[in-house]
């Protein structure tokens, strides 16, 4: 099953720390957000591979935006 | 006098120095990016200029726009504000060499404190206690040397920036490398220096700092104290002075060695040392801020003065103004914009924003309603000050401000705030700067 990664804040990509292809960890850091001076990371809600990142370092996101998606090992 | 104060710098501190500029006379020009364009001390401040640009580095950190700026409204000097510019040695410099005064110390004083490792130096050399700490580290080697002489646990610290990036707590040699490395990418992403260095650790200490006025003649002197213990990710939260649970002669012990070393160096305008404190007697430098505090309106509740006006004053010459008494107890809440359970920053439109208009209670913010909140910028939206002949009192009217704060349209920590605010142990003021996430941990447990 495949599962899409929201943002829980608005702000924009500083690094991209995971890509397609990539196995993963729950907890594993996918992307790291910055907003209001703070570093933000998106982890992995499930273990398993990343199929796709979204998005690319600078790019703005909205709150809930879909940065990755991860296809989960069940 | 100057005749006219570029603000380099947004939101509450903005609005506060035009305050300042008009007690004294003077005009003020407020800069802004394209997000602050709705910000309320526009219509307060004698002129405005805009900065186009969202992003800090392109607005508020932008020297080259800043100085264009200066040079067409024709300001005489520059207040900077805390963070961006503020504690920029080339920028104070540039402006110094187009005649325009940089309102605040002198750049050799932004230079040297700016070096962590520099400032430890200068204050130990200069009389003021300092914990066993390391130079700059070089290699791994040398850093579990240093280690074992100081001992685990034991941070590592960057020499560089502030606000608590980069610090990273060591409990053993095997944890030393990864740390140092971790340390130092961040710091050199930061600040643009990979500086790092060891300090011993602490266990529940507390932080206290002191406001100090000079004017660069080797006149200085300290307006008491500030308790900042109350933080989260090294970034504080609430304030008060004096601070309490401890004897006043210790306190005041420290402020006169404070206000002395900063005399010793001929230090100008305003500066903050801040110091940790693990004991009784038991206290060392930590660094020293050379700018207006986040925090100043605790200081100024308690002394009455006006710290921006003193800067300003100073600034063009003036000399000291007489040492005030200690009125009273005042204590600052910080409201940010947050997530409540998750204290991730929270952004979107203030549709109703209506600060507290209450006795014995000051609110500083730069937002009005209808603004928006952006993820551009910090996420401080006001500081609730309360102030009062007792710490209970003060507390008191603290709570009555944030609970008449009507917020709407973005999420802040004012129910986390009020759940301190009643808490025993904050109440008791046997604070340490791990109360807060001890506090978080047992409400979400």
């Amino acid at each position: 099953m495949q599962h899409e990664v929201e943002t829980e804040v608005q702000g924009s990509v500083w690094k991209v720390e995971a890509a397609a292809g990539d196995e993963v960890a729950v907890g594993d850091v996918l992307v790291i957000l910055e907003s209001m001076k703070m570093e933000i990371p998106v982890e992995a809600p499930v273990a398993g591979t990343v199929v796709e990142i979204r998005v690319k370092p600078q790019d703005a996101v909205e709150e809930d935006a879909i940065v990755a998606v991860i296809e989960d090992n069940g | 006098m100057f005749q006219k104060v570029l603000i380099a710098n947004r939101g509450a501190i903005a609005r506060r120095v035009v305050k300042a500029c008009e007690a004294l006379g003077i005009s003020s020009v407020a800069v802004y990016s394209t997000p602050d364009g709705g910000a309320p001390h526009l219509a307060e401040a004698s002129e405005t200029y805009p900065l186009p640009g969202q992003h800090a580095s392109d607005t508020y950190l932008n020297q080259a726009a800043l100085l264009a700026a200066v040079d067409e409204t024709g300001a005489d000097a520059v207040h900077p504000g805390y963070g961006f510019l503020a504690e920029n040695a080339d920028f104070a410099d540039a402006l110094e060499a187009r005649g325009v005064c940089f309102v605040g110390p002198n750049s050799k004083w932004l230079r040297a404190m700016g070096d962590k490792v520099a400032a430890r130096e200068l204050a130990e050399r200069h009389g003021f206690p300092v914990f066993v700490g390391s130079p700059r580290l070089e290699g791994l080697d040398q850093a579990r040397q240093l280690a074992d002489v100081i001992g685990y646990p034991i941070m590592i610290k960057p020499s560089a920036g502030g606000g608590g990036i980069g610090i990273r707590m060591v409990n053993g040699p095997a944890d030393l490398e990864a740390a140092m490395g971790q340390a130092r990418g961040l710091a050199e992403r930061s600040f643009g220096d990979g500086g790092i260095f060891i300090e011993r650790w602490i266990e529940r200490a507390r932080h206290i700092e002191f406001q100090l006025l000079g004017d660069g003649g080797g006149r200085a002197l300290h307006v008491f104290e500030r308790e900042c213990s109350i933080q989260r990710r090294h970034q504080k939260v609430i304030e008060e002075s004096p601070a309490p649970g401890i004897d006043r002669d210790e306190v005041l012990a420290m402020a006169d060695q404070a206000a002395a070393f900063a005399a010793r160096l001929g230090y100008d305008n305003v500066g903050t040392l801040e110091t940790l404190r693990a004991g009784p007697a038991d206290y060392g430098f930590l660094e020293m801020n050379t700018r207006i505090q986040v925090e100043h309106g605790v200081t100024e509740a308690v002394t009455g003065l006006d710290l921006v006006a003193v800067q300003l004053r100073l600034a063009a010459g003036e000399p000291l103004p007489p040492p005030p008494c200690l009125d009273g107890h005042a204590l600052e809440a910080r409201v940010y914009a947050e997530h409540p359970r998750t204290q991730l920053p929270a952004t979107g439109r203030l549709s109703v924003f209506r600060p507290p208009d209450l006795y014995g209670v000051r609110v500083d913010t730069g937002y009005q309603v209808g603004q928006w909140v952006t993820p551009f910028y910090d996420p401080l939206l006001a500081k609730v000050i309360g102030h009062g002949t007792t710490r209970e009192q003060a507390i008191g009217r603290v709570l009555v401000g944030l609970k008449a704060f009507e917020i709407q349209g973005v999420h802040t920590n004012i129910p986390l705030l009020i759940e301190v605010l009643q808490d025993g142990e904050f109440l008791s003021g046997r604070l340490d700067t791990g109360y807060l996430t001890r506090f978080l941990v047992k409400q979400s447990g």
